[in-house]
């Protein structure tokens, strides 16, 4: 085989051998965010500051910012970036906590507000 | 780097009301296949990974990789309004995942358990777990080609219901049919604020 051919599957093997490998590298190792605990509904927004050269932005941090422009979901970031939800939610911790991004998580209002159940049962019986 | 914590108020950027609604049961019951019909954006798989430590082998190429486990979550989104959205997430069916149940569940609004006649028990774990949560639930039998229709009645007693679940029939591959099991589900959570909770000692 030639050297090139082993250095693609090296390449893919590596891909291949995340999701916890990779994207644990991207958090150095860490598996618990830092701050409050992120729902998975809790929507992400970028606050506008871009990232100064004091804190070196990975790759998916960057993606990250780019995806949450206008509020986004945990589980639909998680989703898009492909990447699991532990790793999201890191990530989106450090964003938080370097003040790139607000996480705010999701009310409890729906939960006990009939109009509001009346409101989404209205819109599914439509669907 | 501290900025101001008031949130903007009205118009786009404020966040809307998410409902969280779980689909559950066991491994293949048509979680998934539930969730595609009434999701606005196609199923979307989210992982959580799950590393277990005993086993770390060598890549034939010197990369060192530990076995995981993947956990996959389906995920689906209806949006009512700029204000309100539905998110439907379809939970591990496997019971050994249960320790992911307890943060899935916080917060949601109530689950769908998912029923197929021919493999009633899988059921079982779900149906324990939501009782014991309290949190409102109805169960749906899915309707395979190939599995015996039963009386209502019959799957009632079989699952050791109590009355106050609701249960339906129902094809995931159906829209109208599952839009049918999430409307039953968000009126019998409306039903409980409404009416005080009697629960029952089992």
């Amino acid at each position: 085989m030639s050297t090139s051919r082993n250095a693609r599957r090296a390449g893919r093997r590596a891909r291949d051998a995340g999701p916890v490998v990779r994207p644990y590298a991207l958090t150095a190792g860490r598996t618990r965010p830092s701050g409050p605990a992120i729902d998975l509904v809790a929507l992400v927004c970028a606050l506008g500051s871009e990232p100064g050269s004091e804190f070196e932005l990975e790759h998916e941090h960057r993606r990250l910012l780019q995806l949450c422009q206008r509020p986004v979901s945990v589980a639909d970031l998680a989703a898009t970036l492909d990447l699991p939800l532990g790793v999201i939610r890191i990530l989106v911790a450090d964003l938080r906590e370097r003040g790139y991004v607000r996480v705010k998580a999701p009310s409890s209002i729906g939960l006990n507000d009939m109009r509001i159940l009346k409101e989404v049962a209205d819109a599914l019986r439509k669907l | 780097m501290p900025f101001a914590s008031s949130e903007p108020t009205g118009g786009r950027d404020s966040a809307p009301v998410a409902i969280k609604i779980l689909i559950a049961g066991g491994f293949g019951v048509g979680k998934t296949t539930l969730v595609g019909s009434v999701s606005e954006v196609r199923p979307l798989r989210t992982e959580e990974t799950l590393s277990e430590p005993s086993s770390a082998f060598d890549d034939l190429d010197g990369l060192e990789s530990k076995s995981t486990t993947t956990v996959a979550m389906d995920f689906g989104r209806i949006t009512i309004s700029d204000d309100l959205v539905v998110y439907l997430f379809g939970t591990p069916g496997q019971k050994r995942f249960w320790f992911m149940w307890d943060e899935l569940a916080f917060g949601a609004l109530g689950a769908v358990v998912m029923a197929d006649t021919r493999r009633l028990a899988d059921s079982f774990p779900s149906i324990d777990y939501f009782e014991r949560n309290g949190m409102p639930f109805v169960v749906a039998v899915n309707c395979f080609d190939d599995a015996r229709r039963y009386p209502l009645l019959t799957t009632r007693s079989a699952l050791n219901l109590t009355p106050d679940v609701p249960l339906l029939l129902c094809d995931a591959r159906k829209r109208e049919s599952s839009r049918d099991v999430l409307v039953a589900l968000v009126e019998h959570a409306a039903d409980r604020l409404s009416a005080p909770r009697v629960t029952s000692s089992r």
